[in-house]
């Protein structure tokens, strides 16, 4: 079957094609120049050099990211020698007397707000998305969704700001109080409760997330084709029972997406230090006791950071950092990529 | 027939369900901006704009000097930031199948998401500790922020100008890099203007890396090898201070912050949409 | 063909895409248990026309329907009526087949059982297996059920679509060019199961192929540009059309 690719591969048919579709002709031609390097002469010089100098510009992109790993190992090598794997199960952080530091609880702490923000912020964005692929009409869903990505345009230090003079005192109240006169047995609700700490970092962090989950989880609703809800409508499913089907089918974009918002979650920084306490413990007493994330002991004591092994330390946070979001950043975009190659796969067939 | 009862019960339910989860996301949106502009707004008056920071104590101060470091900040960002990403998505845009072009873009999509705290860091290490604490290691960890966006907006802009155009002008006689440079260019540059300046707000807004590279600074500018005063580290310095005169001070930042954001986001939508129709 | 009774009484039925006017005035009445062919060019609301049947049409935003469509004597388009339910009653087979991919076989098939709330285990594999023998798939892929439903060849996915249709127990089955991504043993095989469901389904089937409905159908209806132009037994029809544009038709002069 004759196509644009079989014709850009014959170099020899210039311009011999038939005028079925200028469209078609033109991409042909345009290849012809730019993919084929039997180019006429005139235009090699000038299009060989610009091609080479965009191509330096992209790869920057390469550049930026080894030069950062590199000069984050070479910024933390004091640390890093001195502490060496024990950095990463370390539960002391002692700049003051013992100049003795760890990241344990700092990873742990990341990663339990991230999985906080997950429990609360997934169902949520699925929800949106359900509802603005599946049970809305096209125009409402435009219009919405515009909202919920404002969400994101707001910077992290505001969602601080908010967290510490409306939020907090506002769970404080209406939340963890009653909750702990409920539940104050059980020890995740036990203790004091200023209002900030774990959970109100973890709700922060899931307000965060909620508009590149259900973004991403739409586009992969949406990606769904149509003859799939149709076959569910015919044998007299519910718009609910359709939407299962869609998800079902959407599931590695949706797991993608989930991915992305964890991805979101392990590096926020300023939003997270403002409500979450910044108290350097292995685990906190409760869920509304303090602690401190990867992300949070850097901006707040960086600039505090008076001698060489206690910046070399943070840079070592900074590190560990680096690596668990690259390799979840990395993870999500191969699944979010594949999955939508997938389902457009299967669409064609 | 009861079964189909609670069949229906549990659709009607599951799609309240999801309306719920949208008033859910939806709350908080409207609680940052309604408090951000009701405290915020309170703060802003002449002295707020033309002020600079009022040290421990003192009462009032504005936010003007805060106002000329997010800008110089943000405009010596971009003087790196906008040329390379816009080479870069013209790379990516007209030489889209050629091998390295995949990794970039992948590559570039990845470091989108990234915390930003680490782009500081690795703006401290290369900067700071040449030249100190100042603009410029700031200004840098925000360039390298904004490089990934402005090189994907520039190479989606340009993806959508038809191949006809190219084609028409290489008939013509143009040489390849030219017909790219001024005519497809041209054809792209509604979309690489707000794929810019939804850049600019983004950086605008960050305040990581502004925090490890420059930290809190209370004068005018003093020079590009010294720090700046920064709209967002004031919201920060000032939100966690005991001071009440601060705390104003904070909120009356977020507005200004929320306003010059929103209204980027806003005008670009507004924009954007009138190519649908 | 003695049995007169009727299993649609399409009155006035109109339809728009918007402001697109696709099905004009049509009024028809589909026989039991017998097979109806509804054929016409492009573009004349063959398609259409089915998707009302189930009310399928009006899913599409901006679709409207006007008019009576009495199914077992009862208007599907009166105001208590709950679609869902009408759609349950009826099996639609699509042009292209749309197994679900990320279920195996046996779970297309009991797809629609177990929406029914069905989950004993014996009646849907009894269920199952009499589906597929149904859709003359069985013996095909009777080793092979947790194989996943898009992994079958064009043909026996539609087959399995045919399963998946009639696992429900529908009164009617309305196929909509059910053949047309097929080759042609595919078709055959599918015309062969039409003919059989008609013993105990009332069949509707969109065609865009002519001899496909003299082949497989009793009555045949001619659309043409949303009108119905005639309608009438099948071998009167073809042999001695009462339309000119019927016969033009027929002969290939058009579309």
């Amino acid at each position: 079957m004759e196509n644009n690719y079989t014709r850009a591969k014959e170099p020899r048919n210039q311009g011999q094609t038939t005028m079925k579709n200028p469209q078609k002709l033109s991409i042909f031609v345009y290849n012809l120049n730019v993919r084929i390097r039997k180019v006429p002469k005139k235009f090699s010089k000038g299009d060989n050099l610009f091609k080479l100098l965009t191509a330096v510009a992209a790869s920057s992109i390469f550049i930026i990211l080894g030069l950062t790993v590199y000069e984050l190992i070479i910024g933390s090598r004091l640390s890093i020698q001195r502490f060496g794997i024990e950095f990463l199960v370390g539960t002391k952080w002692d700049p003051a007397i013992s100049q003795v530091f760890g990241a344990l609880p700092l990873i742990l702490g990341t990663l339990v707000t991230s999985a906080i923000a997950l429990l609360i912020g997934v169902p949520i964005s699925l929800g949106i998305g359900l509802a603005l692929s599946e049970f809305s009409p096209k125009r409402f869903g435009f219009a919405v969704s515009f909202l919920v990505e404002l969400l994101a345009a707001i910077p992290s230090v505001i969602y601080g700001l908010w967290g510490i003079f409306t939020l907090i005192p506002f769970l404080r109240n209406n939340v963890y109080l009653p909750l702990q006169a409920m539940f104050g047995f059980i020890s995740l609700f036990s203790g004091p409760i200023y209002g900030g700490g774990v959970l109100t970092a973890g709700i922060v962090l899931a307000i965060m997330i909620i508009p590149t989950v259900s973004a991403v989880s739409r586009d992969a609703f949406s990606a769904v084709p149509n003859t799939q809800r149709e076959a569910m409508i015919s044998l007299g499913a519910t718009k609910w029972e359709t939407a299962k089907i869609v998800i079902s089918y959407a599931r590695t974009g949706v797991i993608g997406a989930i991915i992305l918002g964890l991805g979101r979650a392990v590096g926020e920084t300023m939003a997270v230090t403002m409500v979450i306490g910044n108290k350097f413990q292995l685990l906190p007493a409760s869920l509304f006791d303090a602690w401190y994330t990867m992300a949070a002991i850097i901006a707040n004591e960086f600039t505090e950071a008076t001698y060489d092994l206690y910046v070399n330390a943070l840079i070592e946070v900074g590190l560990v950092l680096f690596f668990i979001a690259l390799i979840i950043n990395i993870l999500a975009r191969l699944i979010v990529w594949r999955s939508l190659r997938l389902v457009r796969g299967i669409a064609r067939e | 027939m009861a079964h189909y009862t609670v069949r229906k019960i549990v659709d009607r339910s599951m799609r309240i369900l999801a309306y719920f989860a949208l008033i859910a996301a939806l709350i908080p949106l409207f609680s940052i901006l309604g408090e951000v502009i009701l405290k915020g707004a309170s703060s802003i008056n002449i002295d707020f704009l033309t002020q600079p920071s009022p040290t421990v104590g003192e009462a009032g101060g504005g936010v003007a000097n805060a106002i000329q470091g997010t800008l110089i900040t943000v405009g010596l960002a971009s003087l790196i930031g906008v040329p390379l990403g816009l080479v870069s998505g013209i790379f990516l845009s007209e030489y889209s199948e050629a091998k390295i072009s995949s990794p970039i873009r992948f590559f570039n999509d990845v470091l989108s998401g990234f915390p930003s705290i680490v782009v500081g860091i690795f703006s401290y290490a290369l900067i700071v500790r040449a030249i100190g604490f100042s603009v410029t290691a700031a200004a840098f960890a925000l360039a390298i922020i904004m490089t990934p966006i402005v090189t994907r907006t520039t190479e989606e802009a340009m993806k959508l100008v038809p191949a006809t155009v190219r084609e028409a002008a290489i008939a013509l006689g143009v040489p390849l890099w030219r017909t790219i440079v001024s005519v497809v260019l041209s054809g792209a540059k509604k979309g690489i203007a707000t794929g810019i300046l939804l850049a600019l707000a983004r950086i605008a807004g960050e305040s990581a890396p502004v925090l490890v590279t420059m930290g809190y600074w209370r004068w005018w500018f003093a020079g590009l090898n010294q720090p700046a005063a920064n709209l967002t580290l004031n919201i920060y310095i000032f939100a966690i201070s005991p001071f009440e005169n601060w705390q104003a001070l904070a909120w009356g930042s977020a507005l200004v912050l929320v306003m010059f954001i929103l209204g980027i986001n806003i005008i670009v939508r507004a924009a954007t949409r009138e190519k649908y129709k | 063909m003695t049995h007169m009774s009727y299993k649609f009484e399409i009155e006035n039925l109109n339809a728009w895409f918007g402001s697109k006017h696709v099905l004009n005035n049509i009024s028809i009445k589909i026989r039991e248990k017998a097979v109806t062919a509804v054929i016409g060019p492009s573009g004349c609301g063959k398609t259409t026309l089915i998707r009302c049947l189930n009310r399928m049409h009006e899913i599409v935003p901006n679709a409207r329907v006007s008019g009576k469509v009495l199914f077992n004597g009862i208007d599907i388009y009166n105001e208590d009526a709950d679609p869902v339910q009408i759609r349950r009653k009826m099996g639609m087979v699509f042009q292209k087949p749309n197994p679900f991919p990320m279920m195996s076989i046996y779970d297309n098939v009991a797809a629609g059982l177990k929406l029914n709330g069905i989950r004993d285990k014996k009646r849907l594999d009894e269920v199952v297996e009499r589906s597929l023998k149904m859709a003359i798939l069985w013996d095909e892929v009777k080793d092979d059920m947790d194989k996943s439903g898009a992994s079958l060849s064009g043909g026996q996915q539609q087959r399995l679509c045919i399963a998946r249709a009639l696992a429900v127990e529908p009164e009617v089955m309305l196929m909509d060019e059910p053949c047309s991504a097929l080759d042609p043993i595919a078709t055959a095989k599918i015309e062969t199961l039409i003919r059989m469901l008609a013993e105990d389904y009332t069949v509707v089937i969109v065609t865009h192929n002519m001899q496909q409905a003299a082949r497989v159908s009793d009555f045949t209806a001619f659309l043409y540009l949303g009108e119905l132009i005639e309608y009438g037994s099948t071998k009167d029809l073809f042999e001695n059309p009462k339309n000119e544009l019927t016969e033009k038709y027929i002969t290939g002069q058009f579309g």
